[in-house]
């Protein structure tokens, strides 16, 4: 006998239990803190802050405890909590020449005023497992230099001397806010570059390597990638000046691309831009490329038909969240609609059944 | 010093009450509904004043007609909505007696992409009886009768559809909603 | 219990407050897909976000809440929305169609008449009709604007020419009042007449698509359809076996690997009221003892 089921509460709750239980794992495994994941999980936590759009390490390295480690899910929770802090109002913009350098590259000059710094990078390590890393207690310390206070201008900005770069457009506009507006096409390039900012990194990665494989080709050099600290400052009304009210760590990929001219703009060269929460390079120079490859329009150029063209389909489709929970949706029930298509089908197959038949005889 | 009171208390629970007041009015055209919990300065109704303090902030701009424009209300209305004040033609909530509002040719109607970048108008009325308009259309079941301060304005704006304004009529604690879907006929 | 943590409802004014001038508009204008900021919520996107909000911005302490999904109380989604309103808005929560205030649904409307006084909030994945056909939102929203509704006709013929039916079964395209073209979620075509002149307010939430509509009460609203061809709302033919009903939406329930089905009301409040009321099936218990 079939009884409608029951008790969805019940196993609701139990379900949430046995999560909290596999959460935990072996509990003669020592727990881990938020200060660790904070700590050794860092670019964990710089890309669930970035795509979060909420830059809290401990927060992040909660939600990431939290996710058992899906990162996707983590990013879920911060945004989710994002929305319901109240807002007092916007920092001034970041100032990111002044930013503290840890790493900054160019791959379009040799050296640079301020200097080439390599910074914690993965980039030239063998990628061979390291046993020591399974044996505990280690605390390596780095070499350390005095702190050095050569100014380092924006590379970019040396060739805009030159005239050779396209001129940067100076706005003081109040640029959109993607949290509190509804997307709409025609999107200008602010709120392309926050949407790709907070846009999955494997979506943009993907994007930016299809323009590389030539779908939207923009031959782009890394003109600067530069990563540290910067001041956030906030314009308080009632003191009338503006106050440091922390730092954060920032990401800046900006991209000189080749450019041989178009109906409308002479022949120099052009700029793609990336900005991200933490040292989260891949993202910063994937943005780059995709915020180039968008810009085909205002530069005059042809529309090639590539994907990371197509603005409509890279802002409506980079948002990992507003993607899994619909890709994952479709395991919730739907036996509603798949019985009117049970029903459909049948009523179509009896009747083509019914001409096959007359066909036959 | 101005007086300040007169929002709401008990801002999420009166605010909602206030919303369902709104909405049943804008879905049923020509119902009369009560809507209180304001006490705003006058000669602002405490039906338009809720209706302000459920539907106006800072990121709404807000016209105030010659009628309405009084530094107590201005007041009011910066410290509780704190919406920005602005022209007619850029409104997206206008507030004031039907002649004062005049000419409403001049508020946004909204474009063929986007008919709901339009205005909202709150017409202040002496009172919502007695009828002298026939309304049809959607929220009404066969018709409805309805005073309104004239008929040939609401026309044009039907014919307009589905561009168009849409009006909130507002006597004392009473709201009676005119959206731009409605016929109007008159008796 | 509500969770003082969180304000009433769960969203800030703010948000209340943008979201009710979004429905406002949707009710000026029926069918017409009203763009809103929707906000991230503690559910995922395409699990009821939208329908949520709308809901959210709705509720009034005295409102009583029933949340169904596939017609069901009891499925786990209506759960988990029905606990996420109890816990953060303290309102009343019930099964009964008829005691309930504010209905919201994910893909049925209740068999049972709705009437004045009721709100039904449908949460809806793909609000844009024409998305299966146009999957720019830039051109969808100009064919809006011109009423260039021939691409829809014309996918609809091919399937008469092809299949000599529509072969839409679910989500079936409705026009309302003579101008937009509206999804009405992925409702069973089977509901599509309770649509139209319903004494209830009907209100349409997307939270990942940005976008609300709505139908005032008693708004006209026609499947699209031709002359050679009505629209015709369909069911599985057969009865209820639980309750007899012959006229209700049925969910097909596979009993056995021998090819063994039973036909229930997919309306689970419906279908338990007329249990009440002394109303056999085919399988009632009572029948097989």
């Amino acid at each position: 006998m079939y009884v409608a089921t029951k008790g969805g509460e019940r196993a609701i709750d139990a379900a949430h239990d046995w999560l909290a239980e596999e959460r935990r794992g072996d509990p003669s495994v020592p727990e881990l803190s938020i200060a660790q994941i904070r700590e050794q999980m860092r670019l964990a936590v710089n890309r669930v802050m970035a795509e979060g759009s909420l830059y809290d390490p401990d927060l992040a390295a909660l939600a990431i405890k939290q996710a058992r480690g899906d990162l996707i899910e983590a990013i879920f929770l911060i945004r989710a909590y994002r929305t319901t802090l109240p807002r007092f109002g916007a920092s001034l913009p970041v100032e990111t020449d002044a930013m503290a350098i840890t790493r900054r590259i160019s791959a379009t000059f040799k050296d640079v005023p301020g200097g080439q710094v390599l910074g914690p990078t993965f980039d030239y390590t063998h990628r061979l497992l390291d046993f020591k890393l399974a044996a505990e207690g280690e605390a390596p310390e780095a070499a350390r230099k005095p702190a050095d206070d050569t100014p380092a201008p924006h590379v970019l900005a040396l060739l805009d001397r030159d005239g050779l770069m396209e001129p940067l457009e100076m706005s003081d506009a109040e640029p959109g806010d993607l949290t509190r507006e509804p997307l709409e096409m025609p999107a200008d390039r602010p709120l392309r570059l926050q949407a790709l900012t907070r846009g999955d990194e494997g979506f943009v990665l993907s994007m930016a390597y299809s323009t590389q494989r030539g779908y939207g080709r923009t031959h782009a050099f890394v003109g600067e990638l530069r990563i540290g600290t910067c001041a956030v400052e906030m314009e308080i009304p009632e003191l009338g000046f503006s106050v440091e009210i922390g730092e954060v760590e920032l990401s800046e990929c900006e991209t000189v691309n080749q450019f041989t001219g178009s109906k409308t703009e002479p022949p120099q060269f052009t700029r793609g831009y990336g900005l991200v929460f933490g040292q989260n390079e891949r993202k910063s120079i994937s943005m780059s490329l995709v915020d180039r490859s968008l810009r085909w329009e205002e530069l005059g150029e042809d529309d090639t038909g590539a994907p990371a063209q197509d603005a409509e389909f890279v802002l409506y489709h980079c948002d990992n969240i507003q993607a899994t929970g619909f890709l994952e949706h479709i395991k919730l029930p739907h036996y509603v609609d798949f019985q009117s298509e049970l029903e459909l089908i049948r009523r179509l197959r009896k009747a083509a059944g019914a001409d096959m038949q007359e066909a036959a005889e | 010093m101005s007086d300040l009171s007169g929002g709401f208390t008990q801002a999420p629970q009166q605010s909602a009450r206030a919303f369902r007041a709104v909405l049943e009015a804008m879905a049923r055209p020509g119902r009369v509904q009560v809507l209180d919990g304001a006490a705003p300065p006058a000669p602002l109704s405490p039906a338009a004043g809720a209706v302000l303090l459920t539907l106006v902030d800072q990121s709404t701009r807000l016209y105030l007609a010659p009628s309405h424009d009084t530094p107590e209300i201005r007041h009011w209305i910066a410290f509780h909505c704190g919406a920005p004040l602005t022209e007619a033609d850029a409104a997206d909530f206008a507030l004031g007696t039907w002649e004062a509002l005049q000419p409403v040719a001049r508020f946004a109607i909204g474009t063929p992409d986007y008919p709901d970048r339009s205005a909202t108008l709150i017409v202040e009325c002496d009172a919502l009886a007695p009828a002298n308009a026939r309304l049809t259309g959607p929220g009404i079941e066969t018709e409805a009768l309805a005073h309104l301060p004239e008929t040939s304005a609401f026309v044009a704006n039907h014919a307009s559809f589905p561009l168009g304004f849409d009006c909130l009529f507002t006597a004392q604690d009473q709201v009676l909603g005119l959206p731009r879907s409605t016929e109007v006929e008159a008796i | 219990m509500t969770d003082h943590a969180y304000n009433f409802a769960y969203l800030d004014e703010a948000t209340k407050r943008m979201i009710r001038r979004a429905i406002l508009k949707g009710i000026a204008v029926p069918g017409y897909q009203v763009p809103f900021a929707s906000r991230e919520m503690p559910m995922p996107y395409g699990w009821g976000t939208g329908g949520v909000q709308v809901t959210a911005a709705c509720l009034t302490p005295e409102d009583t809440l029933k949340v169904i999904d596939q017609g069901a109380d009891d499925t786990t989604n209506a759960v988990s929305i029905r606990k996420f309103f109890e816990r953060t808005g303290g309102v009343e929560t019930t099964t009964h169609t008829s005691e309930a205030s504010v209905i919201q649904t994910r893909h049925r409307i209740p068999e049972e008449p709705l009437r004045e006084g009721q709100i039904l909030v449908y949460q809806v994945p793909i609000p844009e009709p024409l998305r299966f056909l146009e999957p720019r939102e830039s051109e969808t929203r100009k064919m809006h604007a011109l009423e260039e509704y021939g691409l829809m006709h014309v996918k609809l013929y091919e399937d008469i020419a092809r299949h000599g039916e529509i072969s839409t079964s679910y989500a079936y395209p409705v026009n309302v009042e003579g101008r937009y073209v509206m999804d009405p979620s992925p409702i069973p075509k089977f509901d599509n007449p309770k649509l139209g002149g319903n004494p209830a307010i009907q209100l349409f939430g997307a939270g990942r698509e940005q976008r609300i509509y709505a139908l005032p009460p008693f708004t006209e609203v026609v499947s699209l359809d031709f002359e050679d061809h009505p629209f015709q709302a369909s069911k599985a033919d057969h009865d209820c076996d639980l309750c007899g009903c012959a006229t209700s939406y049925l969910d097909e329930v596979i009993t056995d690997d021998r090819g063994g089905r039973m036909f229930v009301c997919s309306d689970t409040d419906f279908c338990e009221s007329r249990r009440s009321a002394g109303h056999r099936g085919r399988l009632s218990p009572e029948e097989m003892a």
